[in-house]
Formats: structure tokens, sequence, C-alpha cells
């Protein structure tokens, strides 16, 4: 019989351990930049100790699309039609306004085919994390431009895109996002303390994360490779996030941070490097990312927070149960309701 | 060009000049559109109504906000006929731009009230002119020009109900219920009525055409079948509303928010009901999807364009299984066609929504009555058979008023279909959720947010397996598909089934219809029994079809489809169905001109067709 006692089994603050909140074996390219971030997911809503039923998942169509089968495997998952996943995601939120929404969606799922309903989501201010796994190519259908391609950059079959891209950051502040932020596949840090703070966030959290696809738009010639990344990327400040229910002491420098509240009542410092930015500016956020465009530079970081600004289904007047919960004691009026409507059309 | 149509065509009663006709005649009033005759219209409707007769009106409108020509017509029926009827014999002649044609169109012996200043009585010797001083008689009952332009409508009313004989406290009780009782609205209201009643009091002798007092609408209702609709779904439980405005569907959403606002608010205020109005209709219909999966009970409404682009987003819900309401309150033609006319032309586009194989069940209602009555059963069945169903209403049934028996309460208890809940699971373990282990074809689900290890399954419109897994396997996409084709069997054992309407000892011929073909076709079986074709008639209700449609096609020698679409959508449905030795016997009966079916349509239909 064993001696030795079990080395005591990690777990978060709801008892669950990091394999509670993985999912299938990935089906994508090895290296792609999307499991990368199925990766940081997975760690983020343990580590944040959100319980997985709790969780519902999203997306549209595309390698991005497929990867909510990678993570949360105890959460329900709908893998929707391409372009589409913002009016699946606002359907279901409306329906049952307690659960923690996530969707996962690609450049080309959101700024070419779904750009109408992307718009529209961010209008809403939905309460929910939206990604983008941004990889300036249509991965799964073999590598066509999308439209967050730089202009510039080149297919692998020498095809170079005329056309200036889509900064869906910037088009997600104009549009009344709260929490919008750029960030890499590859910078663990960033990524995780970005996953992290979106998780407490009420509202809708437009993530931009470029995610290389090496398959087909990793070679030189390509913005979004993981060389012209690690060359351009020009993080805006580091960013740690205290969640309301840990005491972990976070290194930062008073003097040089501002500390955000947000809505669930967890605080977010946000380690300035340059002294003037302010992430509640939503003039300053936009112009910010027109110079690093201007400059050829992948801004990342935290561009835009708002955590006052009620969410779609905070300004609905909901009842507070869910309404997928209603019993038909509430969702259908008595027969005198119908009588006396009766009356009326006598 | 007369335009005069006569009796054994149309079905309406020859009537020489001078013979006194109770109770059976149409009212056409010719007006602009956006100068306000809706009111005016619908009381007149009403004072008919409260006089115990049987009565309908159809509005033909166009697509426009103001300034187009548009025409009321209420037709009075002892024998209750509701449905088109071609001549009017009473004209109300507003509109300059149409008078002269609208008073060539009259039969003989036909009147006309019309707006003096357009000297119209020169037009026609055997036609009798009533000519009314609209203005100078509305301008001491209104003083400020805006009111004056409506307040004009409600003095035909007032002309018509001496002419015609409606009692004055009929007109002014129809006037209060307009008005919903609003002092100041009702009050000048009845004051423009009285005017036009006393003018022609002191100007008329009252017309040979008159409305006598019968007891045929006790307990009886007004209502269009959007608003049926609407409340269908209020009693239907529903909790999400997703939905792009569109012609002529909006008004069922509007009504139903109205609807809601009164009645599914809850103690504290709040809403038990989200609506949300979608950029577009692939947005309303993915909304309606996302809800449903999600647990709530979602619909939208819609019309043809909006339909088509909700194919990919209903084939998605057909294979991920996800229930969805829709409501295809259909209008006429491809493309933008005609938004504002009547039609049935999307049978075979809703039915098969959506590539690859798949089929929708429908719901087909014929009154108001059902649109109701479906507007309710519509969820129990989506959420029973997990799918998009669509609900086949039409502009004619949608937006006109229509005299109803009042609606029943739901008899049975909201119906969830098959969820499995916490406790489930507790029990259970673990489910598999495409597994057909009833045999019906139909898997069991969990809603997101239940709180089990096991609960999750994953929505997906890619292959999958009976876990929920992605599979492009062969085998798993054929019993898939499959085992889908035997959830639509088991949809005919669900859905509401047809309706012999009528029957006819030894009938050889069978007629079949659908939707608000109804009251033409009801009719047309007494004009063809006068002509000596007896038939028996079978209303569908519902796709897909229960056997009872099969041994009726079976049980006669022909069998008429009367339809409203030029391809004969019904027939081609059926075709697909049943044996071929019977699928020889159907024939077509087709209208697709924009206006409402009318009896002498498919009278003569049959009568020419049998003759051959
Ligand atoms: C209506 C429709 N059109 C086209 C396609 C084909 N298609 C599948 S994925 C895809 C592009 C996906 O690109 P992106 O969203 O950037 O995802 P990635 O694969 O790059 O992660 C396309 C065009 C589709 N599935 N549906
Ligand atoms: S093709 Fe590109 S985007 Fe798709 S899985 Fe492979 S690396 Fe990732
Ligand atoms: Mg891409």
């Amino acid at each position: 019989m064993a001696t030795t006692p079990n080395p005591p089994v990690k777990q978060n603050r709801i008892g669950l351990q990091v394999i509670d909140y993985r999912g299938s074996k990935s089906t994508l390219c090895a290296g792609c930049g999307h499991n990368a971030i199925s990766e940081r997911i997975v760690d983020a809503f343990y580590e944040m100790g959100v319980e997985p039923e709790h969780v519902v998942k999203l997306s549209g169509i595309g390698c991005s699309s497929k990867s909510p089968a990678y993570f949360l495997g105890r959460s329900h998952s709908f893998n929707g039609v391409h372009g589409r996943m913002p009016a699946l995601a606002t359907g279901a939120a409306v329906a049952n306004h307690k659960l923690q929404y996530i969707g996962l969606s690609g450049d080309g799922d959101t700024a070419s085919i779904g750009m109408g309903q992307f718009v529209h989501l961010m209008r809403r201010n939905l309460p929910m994390i939206y990604i983008i796994e941004d990889n300036g190519v249509y991965g799964l259908t073999k590598g066509q431009f999308s439209a967050t391609a730089d202009i510039g950059s080149r297919l692998k079959n020498g095809v170079v895109n005329e056309l200036p891209a889509i900064d869906t950051c910037a088009l997600a502040i104009e549009l009344g996002a709260t929490f919008v932020g750029r960030s890499f596949s590859g910078d663990k840090k960033q990524l995780s303390a970005l996953l992290k703070a979106a998780i407490a966030h009420n509202g809708t959290v437009l993530l931009d994360v470029i995610s290389p696809c090496v398959t087909f738009n990793d070679h030189e010639g390509s913005t979004k490779s993981y060389k012209f990344m690690k060359d351009h990327e020009e993080p805006l400040h580091d960013i740690n996030f205290v969640p309301a229910f840990s005491e972990i002491d976070v290194e930062y420098d008073e003097g040089t941070s501002t500390e955000v509240t947000l809505h669930d009542g967890s605080k977010m410092q946000l380690v300035k490097l340059e002294e003037d930015y302010d992430p509640t500016n939503r003039i300053a956020a936009i112009t910010r990312l027109a110079e690093a465009r201007e400059r050829n530079e992948v801004l990342t970081g935290l561009f835009y927070l708002n955590a006052a600004q009620p969410s779609f289904t905070d300004s609905m007047g909901l009842c507070d149960a869910p309404l997928s919960s209603l019993p038909e004691s509430v969702t259908r009026p008595g027969k005198q309701v119908l009588e006396a409507i009766m009356e009326e059309y006598r | 060009m007369s335009g005069i149509d006569v009796a054994p065509k149309q079905g309406t009663l020859i009537v020489s000049t001078g013979q006194p006709v109770v109770n059976d005649f149409s009212i056409q009033v010719a007006t602009v559109n956006g100068s306000g005759s809706q009111s005016a219209n619908a009381v007149l409707m009403r004072s008919i109504f409260l006089m115990g007769v049987p009565v309908s009106g159809k509005n033909l409108f166009p697509s426009n906000i103001a300034g187009l020509p548009t025409w009321f017509t209420i037709r009075v029926s002892k024998k209750g006929y509701v449905a088109r009827k071609h001549t009017s014999e009473i004209l109300v002649a507003m509109n300059p731009e149409t008078a002269e044609a609208d008073v060539k169109k009259l039969p003989p012996g036909a009147m006309a009230v019309y707006d003096e200043p357009l000297k119209l009585d020169a037009l026609r010797t055997d036609v009798p002119f009533y000519a009314v001083p609209f203005d100078k008689l509305v301008a001491p009952v209104a003083p400020e020009p805006k009111l004056r332009k409506l307040l004009r409508n409600m003095v035909y009313v007032g002309v018509l109900a001496h002419l015609l004989k409606i009692e004055l406290p009929d007109v002014e009780l129809a006037i209060s219920k307009q008005f919903n009782g609003k002092k100041r609205a009702t009050e000048v209201n009845v004051a423009a009525a009285r005017a036009g009643h006393e003018y022609a009091a002191a100007n008329f002798q009252p017309a040979r055409f008159t409305v006598e007092r019968m007891n045929e609408n006790a307990n009886k209702i007004i209502i269009d079948g959007n608003t049926a609709g609407a409340l269908g779904a209020l009693f239907g439980g529903v909790t999400v509303i997703s939905w792009y405005p569109i012609t002529p569907s909006s008004s069922l959403i509007e009504n139903l928010i109205d609807l809601l606002k009164e009645h599914r608010v809850d103690a504290s205020g709040k809403a038990t009901y989200a609506v949300v109005q979608s950029e577009d209709e692939l947005a309303a219909i993915g909304m309606v999807l996302g809800a449903s999966w999600n647990g709530a009970r979602a619909m939208t409404a819609t019309s043809g364009p909006g339909i088509s682009l909700m194919a990919e987003f209903t084939g998605l819900g057909y294979y991920a299984e996800i229930p969805a309401v829709v409501w295809n309150v259909q209008r006429v033609g491809p493309s933008t066609g005609l938004p504002t006319r009547t039609a049935q032309g999307d049978l075979l586009s809703t039915a098969f929504l959506s590539h690859g194989d798949t089929k929708h069940p429908m719901l087909l209602p014929g009154s108001v009555k059902e649109c109701f009555e479906f507007g309710v059963a519509a969820f129990d069945l989506a959420e029973r058979l997990q799918t998009p169903l669509f609900v086949l209403s039409d502009l004619d049934l949608g937006m006109n008023n229509w005299v109803s028996e009042p609606f029943d309460y739901p008899e049975k208890p909201i119906d969830r279909g098959k969820v499995l809940s916490k406790e489930d699971l507790d029990k259970l373990g673990s489910f598999q959720r495409y597994k057909d282990v009833d045999g019906d074809g139909i898997g069991w689900r969990t809603i997101p947010g239940t709180l089990h290890p096991n609960a999750a399954w994953f929505a997906r419109g890619s292959g999958h397996n009976e876990k929920a897994h992605y599979s492009e396997s062969p085998v798993d996409y054929v019993n898939n598909v499959d085992r889908l084709a035997r959830k639509l069997d088991t949809a005919r054992t669900l859905v509401p089934a047809p309706v012999l309407e009528h029957s006819a000892p030894g009938a050889k011929i069978g007629l079949i219809a659908y939707g608000s073909s109804h009251y033409a076709v009801a009719e047309a079986v007494d004009q063809l029994e006068e002509k000596g074709i007896a038939a028996d008639y079978l209303r569908l209700r519902a796709y897909p079809f229960n056997q009872q449609l099969a041994e009726f096609i079976a049980a006669h020698e022909r069998v008429y489809i009367i339809e409203q679409n030029r391809d004969a959508q019904m027939a081609q449905l059926i075709k697909m169905d049943i044996a071929a030795a019977d699928a020889v016997k159907l024939r077509s009966i087709l209208h697709y001109d924009g206006h409402p079916l009318e009896a002498g349509t498919v009278t003569e239909g049959v009568v020419a067709q049998e003759q051959k």
C-alpha cells in the first residue's frame, strides 16, 4: 500500500480543479494561436473560480469558432452559423441574464460576414465577452484575406492586400462596447490579466487577440505573424487584476496606476506605461489606436473601460428570475384576463 | 369598360332597380391613404355588427404612407358569407383621383354617396347619387383644420346610417368603442356622425339597401388575425421576442408588445418578457434560436423577404434541433412584390426553408380564432418537436377585421417538451442529447444553467452523433437525418388535424383549401350545390399532413386544391406525400392577383373543369 501521502490537488475557490475547465482535445493545427487562447481561457475561468455550469459559450464558423469545444467542457455551447454569433448570444443573454457569456469569433466571422451583427452587439453593450481570434485570414477556407488584414500584407501565393484593415477595437469603442482591448495569443501574462478582468466586467467586452495562423499567415510579409508581432507590439500598460474575493497582493506603483472598480466590486489596476493614458477616455482611446495604426504598430492593452454603463439586459427592466425559468403561473395570464380582453373586442 | 359583373359569376344577388335589399350587399369606401378613414370604416363595420348582422371588412391599401388611393369594402351578408365580393352596391366616393372609375364600376341599380364638389352625378343615370357637402357639415363640429380632415370621414358614417337604416345608438356605441371610451374623441366623432345623419335625413329618402337587426353576433368579437396571433403568443407563455418590422406582420408584434406591457409585469413592475427589435431578420431568428436554446419561449414574426433572410439560421435550428416559433404573415410575390396585398405564396419556400434536406412543420390558421389557438399551440409544438415551427397566416387574415366567436382559454397546461432537470440527471448520471430513446425521433435536452456536471451538450450545425459530438461519419449522418424524418412523422400526429368542413352525400369531387381561402370556398360549396354539383370540402390546418388527407383524396374521383399562388404549391406538397395513383386526381384552382379570394372564382373554376 502506498505510504506516501498524495500531493494536495490544486483547487480554486469553489473547489474545482483546472481539469474541470478543460475541453476536448483541439483539432486545430499545432501551434495555432487559437489554441493558446483556449488555454488562457481555461486558466482565467479556473483562477476566477467561475462555476462552469454558469458559463455559456457561443461561436460562429471558422477555425476560431471551433475553439469553444476545446475549453470549458462542462459549459453549454452553441456553435452557430458564420458571422451570426452575436444574434445567438443576444437571444441567450436575454433569456437568462444570470449566466456568463463568452463568444468566440474570427476576424472573418466578425469583420466580414458578421459585421452587421457585430456592430449591433457592441452598440447594445450586451453583457458578454466577445473574443476575436484575429489572424487576418480565413483559416478554415485556406487562407484568403480577411477585412482585418493590414494593407500591404502578402499571402503565401503572393497576393497583396490593397485595402485598409478594419480596426475592430476602434469600432467597438465608437459603438458602445464598455471594455475594449487587444492582446496577443502568445502574451500569457497580458492576455490572462485581460481575460480575468473581462470575466468581472458587466457589459460588452471586446478583446481582439492577434492569433497567428501558422498554416496560412505566419510568414514574412504577414503583419499577423509571430515574428511581426514580436517586432511591432507596443503594450499600452501592464495590467494586473485583483478579483474582489482574493487577497493577493499585487505589485504596482501607486504613483503610476489608475484604479478602476469593476461592476462586481473587484478592482483593476492599470499600470501605465505612459503617465497620461486614461482608459476611461473614449476619444483618447480612439486617437491612440489611430496613431498606432499610422505608425504601423500594434497597440495592446486595455484601451477603454466604462464600468458604470448599464448593460443591455440591465436596461431592459427584466424581472429578477431568468426568463427561461419562469413557470406557467407567471407566463400565462389567467382566464379572467382573456375574458376581459374578449369583452374589449365585443 | 363598364366593369359590371353579373351575379352568377360573383355569387351575388341580381337586383333590379327599386327592389328592396336587406342585409345582403357590399359597401365600398374609396379614400386617400393617410386621410384617417380607418376609424370611420371600423365604426361603420362595428355598427352593423352591433345590429346583429353578419359583416366583414377588407382594406385594400397601397404600399405608401399617404396620398395613394385606398378602398375599404364592407360586406353585409345575412347568410354569413364573409369572403370578398367583387362588386359593391354602395359606393362612398371620397377620393377625387378614383371617383370616376369607381362610379363606373358600380353595377346597375347600385348607389353612390359622394363629396359634393366632385360632381359625379352626371356620370351615370342608372345609379342614384347622394351628394354630401362634407366640408360644410364638418366645419361647425371641428374648429381645427387637421381634425376636420379626419372627421369628414365620420360624416359619411352618419349619412350611411340614415340611408341604410343603421340605428344611431349603435353607431354611437361603435364610436365610443373605437375611441376606447375617450370622452373628447367620442364626442366630436359622434357630433360628426350626427351631422351627416341629420343632413341625410333632411335631404334623402332611405335607400333600397337596408340593414335590419338580426341576432347573429351575440357574444362575438371583432378582431384581426395579427391581434389574435399576438393574444395567442401572450397566452402561449412567450418570454422572448425578436423582430424586424415588415408589412403585414408588424402589427402582430406591435400588438403583442402592448399586451405584454399590460399583462406581463410582475408585482415590482418588472417585465416577465423581453422584446428586442433586431437589426435584421437574420438576427431576429438568431436571437430566437439563442433564446430558445437557453430555455425561453421565443418567437418572431415576419413576411416573405424576412423568411428568405432566415433561411440559414432555420437550417441550424432544424439540424441542431432548437425550438423556434416563426409567424409568416404572407404578402404577394417574389422579391418586394406587392407588400400590402395578400397571397399564400410562401408555402414551399417555408416548408423547405434552408439547404440540405430540411423540412419544417407549418400551422395554417384559417380564422382569427385559429390564429389565437395556433398562436398558443405553436410554442408547445415547437418545444415538443424541438424544431423551428412556422405559422403561415396572410395579409387578409392578419390585417383585416373579422367577426369571430370569442377565444377559449387554453385547456392544456404549457408543454415544454423533453427537458431534463438537474434532478433527472442526478438519477440518470448522464444523457445523450440526440439519442432516440423514446422511438419518436425526439431526444432529450438540457437547458444551459442546469447545475450538473454532465448537463452540457454542444449545439452545432455541423455533423454530430448521438452524443452531440462532432462527427463526419456517414453512419452518424444517416442515423441523424433519418431520425429527423421520424421526428416529422411524429409531428403528423401532433399538429392540428384537417377539418371536414362540408360533406355532401354521394359527392364525387372533393375540395381542399387552407388558410384565408376558407371563406370563399365555404361560400362556393353552397354555390356549387345550387348548380347541382355536390362537393366535400376538407380544410387543411397543418403540415406535415396526416392520414386523413390521403383518405380524403382516395375517396374522391377528382380533388380540387384551391390556393392563392401561381404554382399550385399545396398541390405540389400533397403530391410528395400521396400515392401516385391518387396524385392524378388532383386539380388546381389558383388565384394570385393579390386580392382576397372570392367564392365566384372557386365556383367558376370547378364548373369549368368539371365540364372538361
Ligand atoms: C455563409 C457561409 N459562407 C461561407 C462559409 C465558409 N467559411 C467557413 S469559415 C470561413 C472563414 C473563417 O475565417 P475566420 O472567421 O477569420 O476564422 P479562422 O478560420 O481564420 O479562425 C468561411 C468563409 C460558411 N461557413 N458560411
Ligand atoms: S488553418 Fe490557421 S487558423 Fe486554422 S487551425 Fe490551422 S493555424 Fe489555426
Ligand atoms: Mg481568421
